[in-house]
């Protein structure tokens, strides 16, 4: 799309952009290239998806993570590493990012187009995909206690209590299946959209976005399953059914 | 004769890990069962204070590891238990002094003499911490109904729980009836709902506890202490028999106490 001489190699794909990394050149360099170039191109960069494609170089957690780290400060979302390096690979999973580009994505309003469409017949009809699409996201089965941190780009699931002392932070929503008591920052990279629920919601601290929330102090309530979300530029509760 | 290691822990300090293992090693020589305490609190020993071994400390854990003496050599006999030892910490030392794997081969070495291993753990969650934890087959996590020492003990049953140590029992200790009833206190309830851990056991606030401390004749050696005979129970459920909570609420009787302990969510304590 932007071709420039020597430049990186950018695609349009259907789930965000597909960058090729030149597996000869270092990975610092590009790195810088890659961070330059959408430092120069903001616009056009914010709240972009990207899926790298580093052929067989072999990338270690600590250096994807920097990376991960310094396109989200950005705006943008890396969700895939395509490699054939089984340490990239194995290192794109540590991060919880997809290792191909055919993962499960948002539903999108053709989606519901093509069911509506079937209903109405005959032989042309594209056949019903049985799969339903979801987005990508961490299961934590357990209770998370003082000092643990879940960090994760996607959605966060927790089957168990959040107690005071843990924290969460996710690019999506967080779900808790249980108490809900620590600190919890769902959007983490601007998405203002983000919502956090609990079956018992009294965090220490609840961010969305840029906005903070803290509980207020009310010993007597009962716990019920509340949502949180961003309405009129602050946080609101309210009842999750 | 294979023992037991049992570590006692809080990951904050002063709510009462050297007290607790002191007087449940009494209550567990009381029993008639063969004990040793390992003060792992190396440069704040406290134990042999409790204890009332002091005078009698001649070599150290450090000195055992360092090879200066013979496991034996740094053994005390207690005089009033004589089924009670003592491997005291060095005093002049850091953690550093001594790794996991020293306490693995000091414990495994002890094994066969004794029926319980009793290490008191210092507070913290580094070196010192790891090193008591890295022999245990089972851990006591001691915590006050306050919030800062609930949050603590928290941390540590998740560390607890990542080394695959369990998630440890729990020892509420220092417990006062009477502020828990004015809603000043965490009750018990509380406590137990944050950590959702098994409770082996509650100990009130008791005076004879500071002052038997003081004169190294831990209270569970004392058979009007209310908080020593909350230890006595300690180690009679360590030892495998079930004792019933017992109640600190003279209003009211033993069952009905249980009956709220597992139910209800009034303040209660057992």
């Amino acid at each position: 799309m932007m071709a420039e001489k020597n430049a990186l190699e950018i695609k349009g794909v259907r789930d965000g952009l597909l960058v090729h990394l030149d597996a000869d050149e270092s990975w610092k360099e590009q790195v810088k290239r890659l961070v330059t170039l959408i430092d120069e191109q903001r616009e056009f960069f914010r709240g972009a998806r990207l899926a790298l494609d580093v052929g067989e170089r072999a990338i270690r957690r600590h250096e994807l993570g920097l990376l991960q780290t310094m396109l989200s400060r950005r705006g943008v979302t890396l969700w895939a590493v395509l490699s054939e390096s089984m340490t990239t690979i194995s290192t794109t999973r540590k991060l919880g990012l997809q290792t191909a580009l055919e993962a499960p994505r948002a539903v999108k309003p053709e989606v519901s187009e093509t069911l509506l469409r079937v209903d109405e017949d005959d032989d042309v009809t594209p056949p019903i995909d049985p799969e339903e699409v979801g987005t990508t996201g961490v299961l934590v089965k357990r209770t998370l206690r003082s000092g643990r941190t879940v960090r994760s780009g996607g959605h966060v699931v927790v089957l168990g209590d959040v107690n005071p002392g843990a924290e969460i932070i996710a690019g999506g929503d967080v779900i808790v299946w249980g108490r809900l008591r620590g600190l919890v920052h769902a959007g983490a990279h601007g998405d203002e959209s983000a919502v956090v629920c609990a079956l018992d919601m009294t965090p220490m601290q609840l961010r969305i976005a840029g906005y903070i929330a803290t509980s207020p102090d009310d010993k007597r309530r009962k716990p019920r399953p509340e949502v949180a979300m961003v309405r009129d530029n602050r946080i609101v509760v309210e009842a999750w059914n | 004769m294979t023992a037991r290691v049992i570590t006692i822990t809080s990951g904050k300090g002063g709510v009462g890990k050297t007290t607790a293992t002191a007087n449940i090693a009494v209550g567990l020589a009381l029993l008639g069962k063969k004990v040793i305490a390992i003060d792992a609190d190396i440069g704040l020993r406290n134990l042999d204070v409790i204890l009332g071994l002091e005078n009698r400390i001649v070599y150290d854990l450090v000195d055992v590891v360092e090879g200066r003496c013979k496991l034996r050599q740094a053994m005390i006999k207690h005089k009033a238990f004589p089924e009670l030892y003592l491997i005291p910490a060095a005093q002049t030392r850091d953690k550093t002094a001594v790794s996991p794997s020293d306490m693995l081969t000091i414990t495994k070495k002890l094994r066969d003499d004794f029926d319980f291993i009793l290490i008191d753990s210092p507070a913290g969650i580094e070196r010192g911490f790891r090193n008591a934890i890295a022999a245990a087959d089972d851990v006591l996590v001691v915590t006050n109904p306050e919030v800062s020492s609930v949050r603590d003990a928290d941390r540590i049953i998740g560390l607890l729980e990542a080394e695959e140590k369990g998630p440890g029992r729990l020892i509420v200790n220092r417990i006062k009836m009477d502020m828990v009833r004015r809603g000043e206190m965490l009750s018990m309830d509380d406590v137990v709902d944050i950590l959702a851990i098994k409770l082996i056991g509650v100990v009130p606030e008791d005076e004879t506890v500071l002052t038997s401390s003081n004169r190294g004749e831990p209270a569970a050696g004392n058979e009007k202490s209310k908080a020593g005979q909350a230890f006595r129970n300690i180690a009679r459920r360590l030892a495998g028999e079930e004792v019933p909570f017992m109640s600190l609420d003279h209003a009211e009787g033993v069952l009905q106490r249980l009956a709220r302990l597992f139910s209800s969510s009034m303040p209660s304590t057992g």
